[in-house]
């Protein structure tokens, strides 16, 4: 069986950002990148299927900038067998990297996909369920257990109010949930030999995927603050604040 | 043309969400459709119609539909969303599963829980975990979107809506529903709850979880958690409030022990008031409390019980 997972390059989660003054975006200059969580996530779980013997090979895919190969490298590192990374540049809408996974999907013959159910960055949650939909997979999304049953993948799946589980044929499509595993680290051995693995670097044009966008960014601002109020000195005193003065009791 | 607003529902009753999709649908403007589907589904149709601005209730009930399962809903929503300028549901864990898949079989992109709406083309959204607000616009000729529940108010009852039955169905073999398995709590829904009360990592464990049940029973209030507590196994993760759980804005949330990352914030900064307690007179979370106190949850939270029952 063949895995394909993708891995995002973000802000790591641990930084707090700003929005730039002038409105254009964020204020990311000297930022610590990392992957996305939820990719870790996805890449620590193919490896587990990998580990347990019922998958041979994990192609990591990238899509953006060349610096996206460290995380590809990560990827590698952690225990994937080779990476792609489909060079764009800037911002790449998820429809258009969901296309760019299709082809991918076709191209290598891949068995499961498993990506991150969103990326810290953006927040939009939509690139595993879209794939679904261009290849007319099944999805298991939001998944907290993925387990490969004779050639279907069971997927239990966060929903509000509790759990679902269902049964997918395979090929599919994962996206992960926080508590489907806990990722390992990269081991000093394993990032070396992770240098010999490959990357190959292509093209949207060489997958014959458009990338153009319908969507425009007019701006971006930072939120209301909530200023901080006071402190009561007793749980009474909270009480009667909470009573008398907000009136929400 | 009209807007079209997908229902949540359990084939026995409408989810809340979907009041605050229509209300949604209604700022945009233009008649507002709903489409139900579902099996053995017909109460939900009749409370769809009596909404106020929905003028048709499209009724699609086929077994096909018995578990919301995307891979045979999004071919029936696309179906219908071709003759439509909007298509809605909620930003729930169902709307979120379903729309990107509908975006994709028309071709178009998907806005993610909007929470502003500028003009039938222009959109505000949170981004990393609500430290920003993107303001987006879409040349789409469909627009595609999930409504962060919260930011809408809800659609009022009052209106009569004719019902359109279709037996659009598609069967599809290569998805099998196993189960589900539901909390059943007698507390309100977090997501539509006044009153919110949150324990996090300062909870210790699972157990004390009785403390903040106790002042909830007071106060009618839904449990909620940070992802601390749900990473540290105190509660289910269905109970996690933040950019990763549940976006919530209650009247009043208290949160107990909770340090306040921002991952925690964003789910639930749009409160109308907050109150924290918590012994870290440092924590983050007084930042952004109305109403702080600095003490030890132990020793607070029966006292709080205590001072409720008067």
């Amino acid at each position: 069986m063949k895995i394909l997972v993708g891995v995002k390059r973000v802000v790591d989660a641990n930084v707090k950002v700003r929005v730039k003054s002038d409105g254009t975006g964020m204020d990311l200059a000297n930022a610590k990148m990392a992957i996305n969580p939820f990719c870790e996530i996805a890449v620590e779980e193919a490896i587990r299927m990998k580990e347990a013997g019922v998958a041979d090979e994990i192609i990591a895919v990238s899509v953006g900038p060349q610096v996206c190969q460290e995380q590809i490298r990560t990827a590698l590192a952690l225990g994937s067998d080779r990476g792609i990374l489909v060079e764009t540049e800037g911002q790449t809408d998820p429809l258009a990297v969901a296309k760019i996974f299709k082809a991918i999907i076709e191209k290598e013959e891949i068995d499961l996909v498993i990506l991150g159910k969103l990326s810290i960055d953006t927040d939009n949650n939509q690139v595993g369920q879209m794939l679904a939909a261009l290849c007319n997979y099944p999805q298991g999304t939001f998944a907290c257990s993925a387990e490969i049953k004779e050639g279907k993948v069971e997927v239990s799946r966060e929903i509000d109010g509790g759990e679902q589980t269902v049964l997918l044929d395979l090929p599919a499509i994962v996206t992960t949930d926080l508590r489907l595993n806990e990722p390992r680290y990269a081991s000093l051995p394993n990032i070396m030999k992770a240098k010999k693995k490959p990357i190959d670097i292509i093209q949207p044009s060489d997958l014959g995927v458009d990338i153009s966008s319908n969507l425009k960014t007019l701006g971006i601002e930072a939120p209301a603050e909530r200023s901080a109020g006071v402190k009561v000195e007793s749980v009474a005193e909270l009480v009667d604040k909470l009573r008398n003065e907000a009136k929400v009791i | 043309m009209a807007i079209l607003v997908v229902a949540e529902h359990d084939n026995s009753s409408l989810k809340p969400g979907t009041l605050n999709a229509v209300s949604a649908a209604q700022q945009i403007g233009g008649d507002v459709n709903v489409l139900v589907a579902g099996s053995d589904s017909r109460a939900v149709v009749e409370a769809a119609a009596q909404l106020t601005g929905v003028v048709k209730v499209i009724h699609a009930d086929n077994a096909c539909y018995e578990h919301q399962l995307a891979e045979s809903v999004a071919p029936l929503v696309a179906e219908f969303g071709k003759n439509h300028t909007h298509v809605l549901a909620a930003a729930t864990t169902t709307g979120k599963n379903l729309l990107p898949r509908v975006a994709a079989l028309l071709d178009v992109a998907q806005i993610s829980d909007i929470v502003e709406i500028k003009s039938e083309d222009t959109f505000v959204r949170p981004i990393y975990a609500g430290n920003a607000l993107a303001t987006v616009q879409s040349s789409d000729s469909i627009k595609v979107l999930t409504v962060r529940t919260t930011a809408f108010a809800d659609a009022v009852i009052g209106g009569e809506a004719i019902i359109e039955d279709t037996d659009f169905g598609v069967e599809q073999g290569s998805t099998k529903f196993l189960g589900e398995t539901l909390s059943v709590s007698a507390r309100p829904e977090l997501t539509s709850a006044s009153i919110i009360i949150s324990g996090g990592r300062g909870m210790q464990d699972g157990e004390n979880f009785v403390l903040l049940e106790k002042v909830a029973d007071k106060l009618g209030a839904a449990i909620g958690a940070s992802r601390a507590a749900v990473d540290a196994g105190f509660v289910p993760n269905d109970y996690q409030v933040g950019q990763t759980g549940k976006i919530v804005a209650p009247d009043l949330y208290v949160a107990v022990g909770i340090s306040g990352a921002i991952q925690h914030l964003a789910g639930m900064k749009d409160s109308k008031v907050i109150a924290a307690i918590n012994k870290d007179e440092e924590a983050p979370i007084f930042q952004v409390a109305d109403y702080g106190l600095v003490a030890d949850l132990f020793k607070a939270l029966p006292e709080l019980e205590e001072l409720l029952t008067d």
